[in-house]
């Protein structure tokens, strides 16, 4: 058994000197070091809370708490999405005692001083954490993006440890805060995928759904993605591993900071699983983020994790001034930086215009609230097709950017079946 | 094997439990893959859909995906919808602190406890399962294997 040696400042807030809320975080941040094993705390430079959207009582229950007794975060702390979009707060029905819940839980989050970012795309703000950095994040994508593609050092921390941390800006040395941790334990290697499908957008959520699965809470490296692969596709296949698996961290050998090869990758020591992902694993892992084929369209959902600009300026491409069928309801979900960055760029009312729903604050799946018009509803997210069925009792249909906006604007399910088929 | 052996578990969130095991083949989000209203596995694609979570020991090899499991942790265990205890093969961050905060918060726990991979491996749904504060338990199986010719 390993013993926990906590610093006279740790002992301090231990003994009420930052009031109640302090000590109490810090002895819930004590528990888990010694559930961990950790040996010491380190400090964090920043938070990410995730427990902001109301799922019931506790929800308020537990940062009222905190912010009756004074509670003060230590370290800059960012709020992930809510259950309201203050911006549109029409968007979506909802009834007084659910708004009444949303409101007392940002409420009580922005008392403690958080700042009220709503976002589950943190990284997306120039302020991002640096490479080598320990952060406090929670909200699954944003951990996975801030471990893998910018190299900071987080654990995968839950709901309500996320404030904890805020407040006392201390956590378990333990995890991905160690160098010995980050090493991949498994590796996939990509096969015979087409110049054109590797470029492609939606590779990257299937991948990272296909990935997840498989290696479970195992560090996966990737071998054999293009150098072309951007952020956004990082971001989508991060956020598709973290819903499927536990992945926390992936390395992408080559590309991502921690991977300039695979030796490196994997520390020098060898896999414990070694698994070459071919085309057909990919098809049928697309297959399976679709509950139902060919069923009705009514709504399209897009921006999960949150759009960045980007993916909003493709969105525009595809779009080519083309209007959304009217019996659709398209949704794009955002950030509010992004949104005033559309704003300034006057593509917001363009998108508008052109049927395109912004939704910011929140997101379409977390909470049974928004109108899908009782179709299938089609998305290019894997992290919305793997929750959204058992969330909002949906059924979905998956397919990439350019099929969301061509079924979109066609009013059904349009599909580009060439972009799947073996390269000839 | 003595089926009442004691076995060595790490102790999570401590606690006390004496109940039914439902052993998950995979892993479970509890983020949106346990009802609140049913206190049953909500996945769709959980090989257990359907079973009842509540007042069983849950064991599975470790939780997935969402933060939000922490939150709906707790809220079933204020619900008096959740799990008696859990058993993992893999400590689990995100389920600790749910349980953490539900006890702070009502007062009402959800031991965690941390297995050997050999004595994980040996739990069978419907198994009794005898957790105490220090992270010992036992295993009772639910009904004896039948012996070759009676």
């Amino acid at each position: 058994m390993t013993h926990l040696a906590l610093e006279d400042r740790d002992r301090r807030v231990l003994r009420g000197r930052d009031g109640r809320a302090g000590q109490l975080a810090m002895e819930i941040v004590v528990e888990m070091a010694e559930a961990v094993g950790a040996r010491q705390l380190v400090d964090v430079e920043s938070a990410h809370v995730d427990g902001c959207l109301a799922i019931g009582q506790v929800s308020a229950d537990f940062p009222e708490l905190l912010a009756a007794h004074g509670g003060r975060v230590a370290v800059p702390t960012t709020l992930n999405v809510s259950s309201l979009d203050l911006l549109h707060p029409d968007l979506s029905e909802r009834d007084a005692e659910t708004r009444d819940l949303a409101g007392r839980v940002m409420d009580a989050y922005l008392a403690l001083g958080c700042r009220p970012t709503w976002t589950c795309a943190p990284y997306l703000a120039p302020d991002r954490p640096a490479f080598g950095s320990h952060i406090a994040w929670a909200e699954s994508n944003a951990i996975v993006f801030a471990n893998s593609v910018l190299g900071a050092r987080t654990n995968r921390y839950g709901d309500f440890f996320d404030i904890c941390a805020g407040l006392t800006g201390r956590v378990p040395l333990a995890g991905l805060h160690l160098s010995d941790e980050r090493r991949a334990r498994a590796v996939f290697r990509l096969h015979g995928l087409s110049e054109r499908l590797l470029a492609s957008e939606t590779l990257y959520p299937v991948l990272g759904y296909l990935v997840g699965d498989l290696t479970g809470t195992m560090i996966p490296a990737v071998v054999g993605l293009p150098a072309s692969v951007s952020e956004d596709q990082f971001k989508a296949f991060g956020a598709a591993a973290a819903s499927s698996g536990g992945v926390a961290l992936f390395h992408a050998v080559g590309l991502t900071p921690e991977a300039p090869t695979l030796e490196a990758a994997l520390a020098g020591r060898a896999p414990e699983l070694e698994i070459d992902l071919t085309l057909e694993a990919l098809v049928a892992a697309r297959d399976q983020l679709s509950t139902r084929e060919r069923h009705a369209l009514s709504a399209v959902s897009i921006g999960t994790p949150h759009f960045s600009i980007g993916e909003f300026s493709d969105l525009r491409r595809l779009l080519r001034g083309r209007r959304v069928n009217e019996a659709i309801r398209f949704y794009a979900s955002t950030g509010r930086q992004t949104h005033a960055q559309l704003a300034e760029r006057g593509w917001l009312a363009e998108l508008e215009a052109l049927g395109v729903q912004i939704v910011t604050d929140t997101c379409t799946y977390v909470r049974p609230f928004f109108d899908f018009g009782g179709g299938t509803v089609m998305t290019n997210s894997a992290k919305w097709a793997y929750y959204a069925p058992m969330s909002v009792g949906v059924d979905v249909t998956f397919g990439s950017l350019a099929e969301c906006v061509e079924s979109a604007i066609a009013g059904e399910v349009a599909r580009d079946d060439e972009l799947w088929r073996p390269s000839p | 094997m003595n089926p009442s052996r004691q076995h060595e578990g790490r102790p999570i969130v401590a606690g006390e439990a004496d109940g039914t095991a439902l052993v998950l083949q995979e892993p479970l989000s509890l983020a949106f893959g346990m009802s609140l209203e049913t206190g049953r596995v909500a996945d769709i694609r959980a090989p257990q859909l359907g079973a009842l979570i509540t007042g069983q020991i849950l064991v599975m090899p470790v939780g997935r995906g969402s933060s939000t499991a922490s939150t709906v942790l707790a809220e079933a265990i204020r619900l008096g919808v959740g799990p008696m205890a859990i058993v993992l093969r893999e400590v689990d961050e995100i389920l600790a602190i749910g349980a953490i905060v539900a006890r702070t918060l009502y007062g009402r726990g959800c031991p965690i406890l941390v297995a050997d991979t050999a004595d994980f491996g040996t739990i069978r749904t419907g198994d009794r399962i005898r957790i105490r504060a220090d992270g010992t338990y036992t295993i009772e199986p639910a009904v004896a294997a039948p012996k070759p010719g009676g």
